[in-house]
Parts: C-alpha cells; sequence; structure tokens
C-alpha cells in the first residue's frame, strides 16, 4: 500500500472514530481558537445585568471633568445641547424616579425626548459611552472615566446626589432609580422569534377591499409652497429621459389644467467642476482629523463652516495654522474649539486651503 | 443647451390644424417658453375638427418630413467610438448624473452619523446598483484592509474561534437576494407630509444579492450552545462598534448571513466592506457593518441602538423595545412626488413592494385615492423578503388622480393605511411607518405627496 493511500485511510479512520482533525470536523484548517487576551481585548459588552461590567468606580465630580474636556462640544455643558445631536438630559422627574415611568413621555405637546427620559437600563448608557465616545476618539477614555462620565449623566439627570462614586458594587441600585425602568414593552408583533412571549398578531388589520372603499378622497396635508424647493431642484433629480420629469422647483408651479410639457432631453447640468487635486487632498485630510465632525466645508455645524472662516481670515495662512493647533473660543461664539494634534505640514495644508476660500 | 428644436418629445400641434400663421405664432410662443400655448392651440384646433382626434403625439412627424435626429446622422453613426478599457471600472452614462443618493436638508447636523437616500424615482426592476445603495452612518464610514479584519465568535460557545476574511471566503457560500430597510424609513411623514419625492419618503431601501456564509456554520465550528444560547450579539469593527441583538431561532434558520458579496462584487466600504451581517426581514439596524464579533448569550443586550433609539413611542407613553422586523409595505415609484407627466395618455405605473415576513402574493393600484383598486402584475423574481416589482397599465385622462398601492405578502398581512396605523400607534413612534403612500397626479401633470384624511 502507498503511503499515501495509507494516509487517506487512517484519515478516515480517524474521521469515523468521531475524532476531532485538525481543529474542527466539517471544515478542516478553517478558524483557530480565540486566546484569552485577544477576547479580553474585543469582548467590550456590558449586558443589562451588568455582565461584562470591568470593576471601578468614577465621581460624579471627575466627571465633570471630563465631559467639559472631551464631551461639552458636541453635547452643551449640560448634556442639554441640541446643536449636534439629541439632548441626553432633561424632561424627567423625581416622581419618575420614584414610578420608574417618565411622565411626560406620554405628552403630545412635551417638545422633545431626551436620552435619560427614554433608557431604561442604565448598563446602555456605561455600554456606549464605553464604546463609542468620544464621537471623534471612541474606544479612549479609562475604565475610571466611563464610571465617572456615566455618573455625571445621572447626575444632571438627579437620579444620583452630587457627591455620588458610581461603581460596579452599586451601578444595580442605580438601575433601580432609572427614570424610565418601567417604560419597555415586548408586546408586540415585530421580533422575529417567541422569545419575549410577546404576540404574533399584528397591531393593523387592514382588508382587501376592491370596489367603492373609501370615502371621496380629501386632501389632509400637502407641502406648503414655500418648502417646493427646500430639497434642491427636483428638476436636477430625476432622469432626463422617459415618461417623466422632475419639476422644476426653482420656478413657481405650474399653470393648472395644462401639462407643462418639458424641454427636449440634454445633458444634465454638469456637476460642479472637478474639484483640484489639491481641494480634494486637503479635503480628505479635514475628513481624516476629523475636522468635518464639527465644520462643514460651507456650512456650520458646531463651529463655524470653512468658506466663512475663509471669508473672515482670507489670506492669513499663519493665523489660521496656528488656530487649528492651539484652538481657541470666543471667535466665533461661546463653543470651544478643542486642540488638534495633528502633523505640522497637514494643518499648513488646511490653513493654506481655507485662507484661499476653502472651495470644493 | 440647445433652444428647444422642433422636435423630440416635446409635443407640438400636429401642423395640419394650424395655418402657417398659426405654426409660426406656435413656433414663437414655443421659443419664449410659453409652452402650454401650444396645448391651447391644439385643443382649439382639435375642438373645431370633425374627426375624433387622438392625443398629441408625443413625437410628431416635424415641418421638415421627418426627424432630423434620423434624417442626419449623428457622429456616432458616422465615426470611430472609444476604446476597450478607457475605464478599468465602467461608470453610467454622463446623462444618468441626475440619478445619485441624497441627503435630506436639515435632518443630521454631521455627514458621518447621517443618511442618504436611494433614488428610488429612477431604478429599475428589484436590485439597487451598489453606487446608489443608501447609506446610514452612525459614527462614519471606512474602507478597512481585509487582509486585518477578523471576525471573532465568543459567549455560550465550546471554543471561542477567530476567522480571517481568507477562512470565511473558503467556506460553503450562498447568494441571495434580499431588501434592507432603515427601521425609520419614511419616519418623517409619520405626523405629516414633510419631504417632495419617493427618495426622500420611501428611499432608505435598497436590495441587494448578497453572498456570504449562514452564520449558524461558524456557530456550530464554535461549538455554539443553541439551547441555552437564545440570542447572539452582533458587533462592528467601526468607532459606533454597533451592537445588536438577534434570536437564535432566525439563525438557526440558515437565513442569517455573513456576507462579503454584493451584487457579484465584494460589499462596498459604505455598506461594511469587507464583512456585514444579512438578516433578512429585519431593519437595516441589526445589519452590522465591518462585522468583527459576535456573541452568544441567553439574554437580550439593551444596546444604545435596542434601549435609547429604534424604539417605537407609543401614545401611553410607553416604548416598544426589540421590533425589528420590516411588516409589509409597498409604493408607486413612478409616477411619483416631484415628478411632472409629458402629457396625457399612456402610463406604466410602476413601484416596489417587500414585507420582512416572506413573499409578496399581491399588489392593488389605485388611481382614485383608494375608492376602487386594481390588481397590479408581480414581475418575476419574487422571492421571499426581497423587493418585487410590480406595474399595472393607466391611460391618464388628465384629471386630478390620487396614485396608491396596497400590498399583501404571503401570511395575509394587508399593508395598512395611515389611519389604521395612527389609531395603534400614534404620530410619536418614529420607526416602522410602512402606511399606503398618496402620490396626487395635478391637472398639469405635477406629482404631489399627499396625505388623506
Amino acid at each position: 500500500m502507498s503511503s499515501f493511500r495509507k494516509a487517506i485511510l487512517t484519515l478516515a479512520l480517524l474521521a469515523t472514530a468521531g475524532v476531532a482533525v485538525a481543529q474542527s470536523g466539517k471544515y478542516p484548517g478553517i478558524g483557530r481558537a480565540a486566546t484569552d487576551k485577544e477576547v479580553k481585548a474585543w469582548d467590550i459588552d456590558v449586558r443589562p445585568d451588568f455582565k461584562g461590567l470591568p470593576p471601578g468606580s468614577g465621581s460624579v465630580a471627575k466627571g465633570q471633568d471630563v465631559w467639559e474636556a472631551k464631551c461639552a462640544h458636541c453635547h452643551g455643558v449640560f448634556g442639554e445641547s441640541n446643536e449636534v445631536f439629541s439632548p441626553l438630559v432633561g424632561g424627567t422627574t423625581a416622581e419618575d424616579v420614584k414610578t420608574g415611568r417618565v411622565a411626560n413621555l406620554s405628552r403630545t405637546d412635551y417638545p422633545g425626548r431626551t436620552t435619560l427620559m427614554k433608557v431604561s437600563t442604565v448598563s446602555t448608557l456605561w455600554d456606549y459611552i464605553n464604546r463609542a465616545m468620544p464621537w471623534t476618539n471612541p474606544k479612549t477614555l479609562t475604565t475610571e472615566e466611563v464610571y465617572a462620565v456615566t455618573a455625571f449623566l445621572l447626575n444632571l439627570g438627579n437620579i444620583v446626589p452630587d457627591n455620588y462614586v458610581l461603581s460596579d458594587k452599586n451601578i444595580a441600585e442605580v438601575q433601580a432609580r432609572m427614570p424610565n425602568r418601567n417604560g419597555m414593552t415586548t408586546k408586540h408583533a415585530m421580533w422575529p422569534g417567541n422569545e419575549f412571549g410577546g404576540t404574533a398578531k399584528p397591531d393593523t388589520a387592514n382588508t382587501i377591499c376592491m370596489k367603492d372603499c373609501a370615502p371621496e378622497p380629501k386632501l389632509a396635508s400637502l407641502l406648503p409652497d414655500f418648502a417646493r424647493n427646500a430639497h434642491g431642484n427636483l428638476a436636477e433629480q430625476n432622469r432626463i429621459v422617459g415618461p417623466q420629469r422632475g419639476a422644476d422647483t426653482t420656478r413657481p408651479e405650474g399653470k393648472t389644467g395644462a401639462p407643462v410639457s418639458v424641454a427636449p432631453a440634454a445633458a444634465p447640468v454638469a456637476a460642479a467642476a472637478p474639484a483640484g487635486n489639491d481641494n480634494k487632498a486637503v479635503i480628505a485630510l479635514l475628513n481624516k482629523h476629523s475636522c468635518t465632525a464639527c465644520h462643514g466645508v460651507d456650512k456650520k455645524i458646531v463651529g463655524p463652516g470653512f468658506n466663512e472662516i475663509a471669508k473672515k481670515h482670507a489670506g492669513k495662512v499663519d493665523y489660521l495654522a496656528e488656530k487649528i493647533k492651539k484652538g481657541g473660543v470666543g471667535v466665533w461664539g461661546p463653543i470651544p474649539m478643542p486642540a488638534q494634534s495633528l502633523p505640522e505640514a497637514d494643518a499648513k495644508s488646511i490653513a493654506e486651503w481655507i485662507s484661499k476660500g476653502a472651495s470644493k | 443647451m440647445e433652444q428647444h428644436k422642433p422636435s423630440g418629445r416635446v409635443q407640438k400641434a400636429p401642423e395640419n390644424f394650424l395655418d402657417q400663421a398659426g405654426i409660426r405664432t406656435v413656433f414663437a410662443e414655443g421659443k419664449k417658453g410659453r409652452r402650454d400655448f401650444i396645448r391651447n392651440a391644439f385643443a382649439a384646433a382639435a375642438a373645431g375638427a370633425a374627426a375624433p382626434v387622438a392625443l398629441a403625439q408625443g413625437n410628431p412627424v416635424p415641418s421638415e418630413g421627418g426627424d432630423p435626429n434620423i434624417l442626419n446622422l449623428p457622429e456616432h453613426s458616422t465615426g470611430l467610438g472609444q476604446g476597450v478599457a478607457v475605464d478599468g471600472y465602467g461608470k453610467p452614462s454622463k446623462y444618468e448624473a441626475n440619478l445619485q443618493r441624497r441627503q435630506s436638508p436639515g435632518l443630521t447636523q454631521t455627514t458621518q452619523a447621517s443618511v442618504s437616500f436611494a433614488p428610488l424615482q429612477s431604478l429599475f426592476g428589484i436590485v439597487t446598483p451598489s453606487g446608489l445603495h443608501f447609506e446610514r452612518h452612525h459614527q462614519g464610514w471606512w474602507d478597512i484592509d481585509p487582509s486585518k479584519h477578523r471576525l471573532m465568535i465568543n459567549g455560550l460557545v465550546k471554543t471561542p474561534k477567530v476567522f480571517t476574511m481568507d477562512e470565511i471566503m473558503r467556506l460553503p457560500s450562498v447568494s441571495r437576494f434580499h431588501f434592507i430597510e432603515c427601521g425609520a424609513n419614511t419616519a418623517v411623514d409619520w405626523g405629516n407630509v414633510a419631504v417632495p419625492t419617493v427618495q426622500y419618503t420611501h428611499g432608505m431601501l435598497s436590495c441587494s444579492e448578497f453572498t456570504g456564509v449562514p452564520l449558524i456554520t461558524l456557530l456550530e465550528m464554535a461549538g455554539a450552545d443553541l439551547k441555552k444560547g437564545k440570542f447572539i450579539l452582533a458587533e462592528g469593527a467601526d468607532g459606533s462598534s454597533m451592537t445588536r441583538t438577534i434570536p437564535m431561532s432566525l439563525i438557526t434558520s440558515g437565513e442569517v448571513l455573513v456576507a462579503f458579496g454584493q451584487n457579484g462584487e465584494m460589499l462596498r466600504p459604505e455598506n461594511g466592506y469587507p464583512l456585514r451581517l444579512v438578516v433578512p426581514g429585519v431593519q437595516g439596524v441589526s445589519w452590522v457593518k465591518y462585522l468583527r464579533r459576535i456573541e452568544v448569550g441567553d439574554m437580550p443586550y439593551a444596546a444604545k441602538d435596542e434601549a435609547i433609539h429604534y424604539i417605537d413611542l407609543m401614545p401611553d407613553g410607553t416604548h416598544r423595545q426589540y421590533t425589528n422586523i420590516q411588516e409589509c409595505k409597498s409604493v408607486v415609484t413612478t409616477p411619483s412626488g416631484g415628478q411632472v407627466l409629458l402629457d396625457k395618455g399612456f402610463y406604466n405605473i410602476t413601484g416596489l413592494a417587500w414585507s420582512g415576513k416572506g413573499k409578496i402574493k399581491r399588489v392593488d393600484v389605485s388611481v382614485d385615492g383608494g375608492r376602487n383598486w386594481r390588481t397590479a402584475r408581480l414581475e418575476t423574481p419574487v422571492l421571499s423578503k426581497a423587493l418585487t416589482r410590480f406595474n399595472i397599465d393607466w391611460v391618464w385622462d388628465g384629471k386630478p388622480a390620487i396614485i396608491q398601492s396596497r400590498a399583501q405578502d404571503d401570511t395575509g398581512f394587508v399593508q395598512p393605511t395611515y389611519q389604521q396605523l395612527r389609531k395603534v400607534r400614534g404620530t410619536r413612534s418614529i420607526y416602522h411607518n410602512n402606511a399606503i403612500q398618496s402620490w396626487l397626479v395635478q391637472e398639469n401633470g405635477e406629482v404631489k405627496n399627499v396625505q388623506l384624511s
């Protein structure tokens, strides 16, 4: 018997005996065991029963420091800001902490829904801050900082007192004070399994009717005239050939009673001239260094748009380069821009680009 | 741009019904842009004619005896075209430049936590071109080196495992068409009409052929405890490290894929290159992009997008949590809001229907705001948890019309009206708006997004 055939036979015998060959029976050679170190590096989730929560603690006071340095420029000093993201804090009461139901959620006249009004599980806050915050540098907070920021947020919502130190030992007590802890339901038919014992019956039950079904239709809602061009010219958002054209929303609507004929097919207005390579390269830098998280090229976000800066500081390359590196406050309002750590050359390129008009 | 040539699709009065002076006036008026004059002139002439006159021809014979586009051979018929591989990765015609995914102004403050909508009004069939696939990012998108990407399986398993892309792509794969719809698609119209076109009302919807390995294969390789492990957590590798809970029952059915392919090529970076989860019938947020880890567990995880966002507020102030299925829904894509019909006469009403619970069984279409309905043709393929294209003939008489579509899936469920939805869910639930959409065709040919009382 050749040694090759022998090897085959041996493998076959091993398989029948049910012994794992290499790593896994059916797909040998694919995948390997993860090491403890690898699992520890990635397994960061924290469940509602606090499985996965690392031991540690953080105070409200420490949280305030971290907040002002790393969080306030997007979320506001008190977590109330609506500038970039929905407000985190507000709308909850001491009564809600007692009942576990946020009363304002049933009011249709209440203007918004903050994170603390909605969230039912404190683990969710800890887990999310730990995995995804700060927005431009996620996963860079220490365990103590995550505890501290979570404590500070809870304090802003009057869920824990000013001198509180949140820890893995007392977080379950905080869970028992979460204002909306009793505000969730899984009694619906939109979960694709029966794990929650909800219901399989959909909450609407339309039927098929083919003739004389609804009463004479009455218009209840349509876009007001002033919003006609709010989404840009719709003529440029439809194909230039076919059964329809897009409406030219830069002009008032055509007369009723006469279909507006449409101009013959013509090439769409050429998109803005392709950006010069220089502009493209700088815009890539803006993305790379997360500048665009706070500054739009042609619109204000948290900070001024680059076009606004270009207007105000045309030609001032050195001034701009220094501002980028050191940050500042007051030129454009009360929200501070933190100092930025990016290579000198990149700061210079960006400054030059702004000083020349910040074009796309 | 050429100015109003007397040919092409522009409707023009047949000269037989006008005298020479009339024709000159018509052309003069046409040049000034008063195109409706032509129609009025035609209507007057038609009224005077003894024989019944058909609708104006979309493409009438010009006075020179033939269409110059036919009579004068164009350059592309008389010259040499371009060579192969001028562009190593071909692009659409320059005349198609209007088809773009677009942001809805004012919806978000940043572009990294935002959404762009697919141009449904101009798409055919059921497949969304990968470059027009809608986008939803929570913390920006990345183009990740696939040779460095890893997938880990841990939790309630015999052996936690690590896979490289090479290894995942060596395993037996399947290719399946599925729709993906953001749970917040059509959210802005819950209370009233807020946006003009189907791109902005329904454009967080796309459909692709996905290629990947059933997740159950990988879980079995790790020796997952499929009894105790009732749930999995899927986690992304990007900054947001998106996490979502998915029931094991959906995974053991073999439907959930760890996908790397999309429409014959690799996933696009904006759609999760090199690896994403495909969870058929479930809202897009569960289709975790840049997938790095699957944890098997015995309880749900209440991740940020399960306990703060993607929860549906009910009128009594409770939130429905873990609302994942995209229920049966449909929409007419042409004619649709923001479009202008060229003229009276024949049109093909076309649209899309889909259900997160199975196949589309039937679509009915109304052109009178829901009083009377006709059953549309379903085009093949009709696949489970995929978009289905429907078509129906329509002759527009020039009078106002309200076009609606109503889909039914193979569970028997019928797409609800706004009234029915609001009765149980109010107007503040943001997610899972699958109401019947109404488009008003006005006498001037312009189509508007409307809601009926």
